[in-house]
């Protein structure tokens, strides 16, 4: 089955493709490893040190457990990350099945409404909740309790987390076999039949992998718990408290440890998921495309319409915040907070930076994450490389992105690290980037790769094409509609990161996200709400542009699903 | 195309000669300062050092306190900054006890109220200007729910008070942590958790950043909250209806400092820079922003402070803080973190 021994020649031996795609595979390995798991050791280690770096074992792990208030803060962690992933996911399947399985009217629109949250740094959920529902808040009595704690946390994070399921289920519900559907109708089975037995079995890696992310995300975000919060602790602001409040690297790589327990689940889970899973586009399959139902696509587009709207309430409710000019005291209209060299002298410099880290982190990061991912699901044999990458993926999931920052200084900045001339550069900042949200793009990348069918690898080899060329003439081309979302995903989430990057940038290299928490913490909240704008409209263009590009461009380029 | 090539060779090593000797004529020493000033003061302290300094260009990496200090340590095997400038004394004392600060003592700096020094010979670093923990007080929102104007820390712990006051997480935040060891110092240890204890009942929320409180109350988000003072005048400064008040009974304090790191490859511009930092002319530009300040000559009046703020500082013992830290904020953390606090029912 795997390497074959020259004195055995009944075995069929490793081809020139395997060999490369072996190596290929060793290179994805070496750079998570240099990227990620060296960074984030090198911060985990000091879990087992006291604060002068004598090695102490278990003491830092026996002195967590022991105090009541931190354990708390992990159950804490627990009930809201399930929650939201209960309440996130059924919202994103049924939007991302409106988008992908009815006929909605303006159905890029709500494909593009439904992005925004991502396009907003975590801090402007925040500030919209506050002008909403906070002690002034226009609505105020709408929401009844105090919107600080627990469910102002739970608000946010929905709104933070919805696109990132979207996007994973859209993409597994966007390929799918007519065929099974038109088998189903000629079988005479119902609607619900069809759904609870062809649909759903259909997106269910998705529909797992979309849960885990919702989780994972809700349980190591710190920048809505810490504004929003209140006195609800969790593991992430313990992370903060540990590390920033009182700059005890031992006790934050502990409970940055405890934190990777998901994750580590997270893979468990996935690795049984995946066993079962079996490519859903056959070389035969024909592409399903939805035909008019007058109840169920109104039904879905009522919902669509309640989701859009939320989001966008909570998104003009920053631009108007934004524009107010001094909340709540004088609510009269101004655009002098849009002077973002008033607020903070790095103020437009540092937009521009953000953008050229973004691009940065788009091109980098699409390109090693989709062809890492075709790697490890068609590279034949070498299990345990492939498993080593598989996991290595779904750690930065996990991983606060306070510890993989903080892991970066150690490791990049290290007297004998030959790579140390990276630090303080754009690079680092594109390379941590790339890390910190490896896991969607790589499961993104997974999803579809896994719905084309292997036949198509198997005739190209009978055929003798080199794998590179189905590679980049039928395997990238399917994958294109996934191969743009991972490109946006990244230069949104790179307009957006704030947590990691903080202890990275140089006088040179300082983020717009980065600027937009400072100058929110200096109490220029209307500034900060300015400048949280701005990303969005940045992203929301970008987006644009590629919704137009689909239509008109891609589209021909995905003809060939169309009978 | 050989001679082609020579020609091209020598065109280019041309410009290349042309290139340095320009810039070696134009060389600026870049210093790579780090700070936690507020933003809105980088560039007029950038611009006044520079303009003395015409050979020497500042280049700031600006965060909180608490990201600053986290990553100035974490770096400590390879320290990026030549020098801090404007950082919370009690953080760069700890960068000196951990020997990463190169010690100077900067021209001048004998002239400067001893509070504003280091006390080691030489100075290991120079105080530049101090902020006190005052309570931000909304009279706008106190008129419309009927609420006295508090002047003293016992005052709080007044029922009307329930769930008015925020004040910062001592375990995320300085200046949460100089306001507990403030009010321990007044009051003595066991009397002092009492008054939290009771505080406790009437705090609506600990918050992660010295700045937050008086921002919250300054928006009526909260009727007042206990921070750093400089943020509730400029506040003021800007249109909240907000009084800073001074209780009576004293207050915790801190201070920025000036400090040289050690190893840097800048240090004759850095050893400027903490000379011109320790200078009247420097703390005359600090006087714009803060009511206290390290010269003594200096009359700073900066608009919207509380007039009495100096003489309501407590003599704290920075020493005794730092050692007693973790005993304090576990201790604090077990009466008034998260669920674990005993409080009356809202």
């Amino acid at each position: 089955m795997t390497a074959a021994a020259p004195a055995r020649p009944m075995r069929i031996g490793l081809s020139r493709d395997d060999l490369a795609m072996r190596a290929g595979l060793v290179l994805l390995a070496l750079w998570l490893i240099l990227t990620l798991a060296l960074p984030l050791w090198s911060l985990l280690a000091k879990g087992f040190q006291d604060r002068d770096g004598n090695f102490v074992g278990l003491a830092n792990y026996i002195t967590y457990f022991s105090t009541p208030a931190l354990v708390q803060s992990a159950l804490n962690s627990l009930k809201v990350s399930l929650i939201c992933t209960v309440i996130v996911v059924p919202i994103a399947f049924t939007y991302a099945y409106a988008l992908t399985r009815a006929v909605l009217p303006a159905r890029w629109l709500f494909q593009g409404i439904a992005l925004i949250p991502i396009f907003a740094p975590s801090l402007l959920p925040g500030l919209a909740l506050v002008y909403l529902f906070g002690n002034q808040g226009f609505f105020k009595k709408l929401f009844g309790g105090e919107i600080y704690g627990m469910d102002g946390i739970i608000v946010a994070q929905v709104f933070y987390c919805l696109p990132h399921a979207t996007m994973i289920l859209v993409t597994a519900l966007r390929t799918a076999d007519a065929r099974l559907y038109e088998a189903a109708d000629a079988l005479g089975a119902t609607r619900l039949r069809v759904f609870l037995t062809v649909t759903l079995p259909g997106a269910k890696y998705g529909l797992i992998s979309a849960a885990l992310v919702v989780f994972t995300l809700v349980i190591t975000d710190f920048g809505i718990a810490k504004v929003i919060g209140g006195n609800f602790n969790v593991l992430a602001t313990d992370v903060y408290k540990q590390v920033i409040g009182q700059q005890n690297f031992s006790m934050g790589a502990v409970v940055g440890m405890v934190l990777l327990a998901p994750a580590a689940l997270a893979f468990v889970v996935d690795y049984l998921v995946q066993r079962k899973q079996v490519a859903l586009l056959t070389a035969r399959a024909v592409p399903l495309v939805p035909h008019p139902s007058r109840g169920r696509d109104l039904a879905l587009l009522a919902f669509c319409g309640t989701v859009a709207f939320a989001i966008l309430a909570i998104l003009g409710m920053a631009v108007w915040g934004s524009l107010i000019k001094y909340w709540p005291y004088n609510l009269s209209l101004t655009l002098s907070h849009y002077n973002l060299a008033a607020a903070d002298a790095s103020g437009w410099g540092a937009y521009f930076n953000s953008i050229e880290m973004a691009l940065g982190a788009a091109i980098v990061g699409t390109a090693v994450m989709f062809v890492g991912a075709w790697l490890a699901e068609k590279t034949r044999g070498f299990g345990a490389m492939r498993g080593l990458v598989q996991f290595l993926t779904f750690l930065p999931m996990a991983v606060p992105g306070l510890v993989l920052g903080l892991g970066y200084i150690f490791f990049f900045n290290a007297p004998g690290n030959p790579l140390n001339v990276l630090y303080g550069t754009m690079s680092i900042l594109v390379i941590n980037t790339v890390a910190h949200f490896y896991t969607v793009g790589h499961l993104t990348s997974t999803t579809a790769l896994k719905q084309i069918d292997p036949e198509f690898e198997s005739v190209s080899a009978s055929l003798k094409v080199p794998v590179w060329r189905t590679f980049g003439r039928v395997t990238a081309p399917i994958c294109l509609p996934a191969i743009v979302d991972i490109a946006i995903y990244m230069f949104v989430n790179a307009m957006t990161t704030v947590s990691a990057v903080i202890f990275l940038y140089s006088p040179e290299t300082k983020l717009a996200s980065v600027a937009a928490v400072n100058i929110e913490e200096s109490g220029a909240t209307a500034t900060a709400a300015a400048l949280c704008v701005l990303i969005v409209l940045t992203s929301a263009t970008v987006k644009a542009a590629h919704l137009l590009a689909d239509r008109y461009l891609f589209d021909r380029l995905q003809a060939w699903r169309r009978r | 195309m050989n001679l082609f090539l020579k020609r091209a060779a020598v065109g280019l090593a041309a410009i290349a000669a042309l290139g340095f000797a320009g810039s070696a004529w134009a060389q600026k020493t870049r210093l790579t300062v780090y700070t936690a000033i507020e933003n809105e003061q980088l560039d007029p302290f950038k611009k006044a050092f520079e303009a003395d300094n015409p050979n020497i260009e500042i280049a700031w990496v600006r965060d909180s306190t608490g990201v600053m200090t986290a990553r100035i340590i974490a770096e400590k095997d390879n320290p990026r900054a030549d020098a801090i400038w404007g950082l919370a004394a009690s953080s760069v004392a700890l960068f000196g006890s951990m020997n990463m600060l190169e010690p100077y003592t900067p021209a001048g700096s004998a002239a400067l109220k001893p509070i504003f020094r280091s006390g080691k010979s030489p100075e290991t670093w120079v105080g530049m200007d101090a902020f006190l923990a005052v309570l931000c007080f909304n009279t706008v929102e106190a008129a419309k729910g009927n609420k006295a104007k508090p002047t003293s820390w016992a005052d709080l712990t007044k029922p009307e008070y329930k769930d008015s006051i925020v004040m910062p997480n001592p375990a995320s935040s300085g200046t949460g942590y100089l306001t507990v060891v403030g009010w321990l110092a007044a009051m003595g240890e066991e009397a002092g958790w009492k008054y939290m204890d009771a505080l406790h009942q009437n705090v609506a929320q600990y918050l992660h950043s010295g700045s937050a409180p008086c921002v919250q109350a300054a928006k009526g988000e909260r009727l007042m909250g206990i921070g750093f003072d400089m943020r509730g005048a400029s506040e003021k400064t800007k249109g909240a209806p907000i009084d800073l008040i001074v209780p009576k009974e004293g207050l915790g304090w801190e201070m920025e400092a000036t400090a040289i790191m050690k190893g840097t490859k800048n240090l004759d511009a850095a050893k400027k820079l903490a000379d011109w930092s320790a200078s009247k002319k420097a703390n005359e530009l600090y006087g714009k922003y803060y009511a206290i300040v390290a010269h003594p000559d200096v009359k700073a009046n900066p608009p919207n402070y509380p007039a009495d703020g100096e003489k309501a500082m407590l003599k704290l013992d920075v020493e005794w803080m730092a050692k007693n830290r973790d005993r304090i904020l576990a201790e604090w953390s077990k009466r008034y973190d998260g669920k674990s606090a005993p409080r009356a029912p809202r």
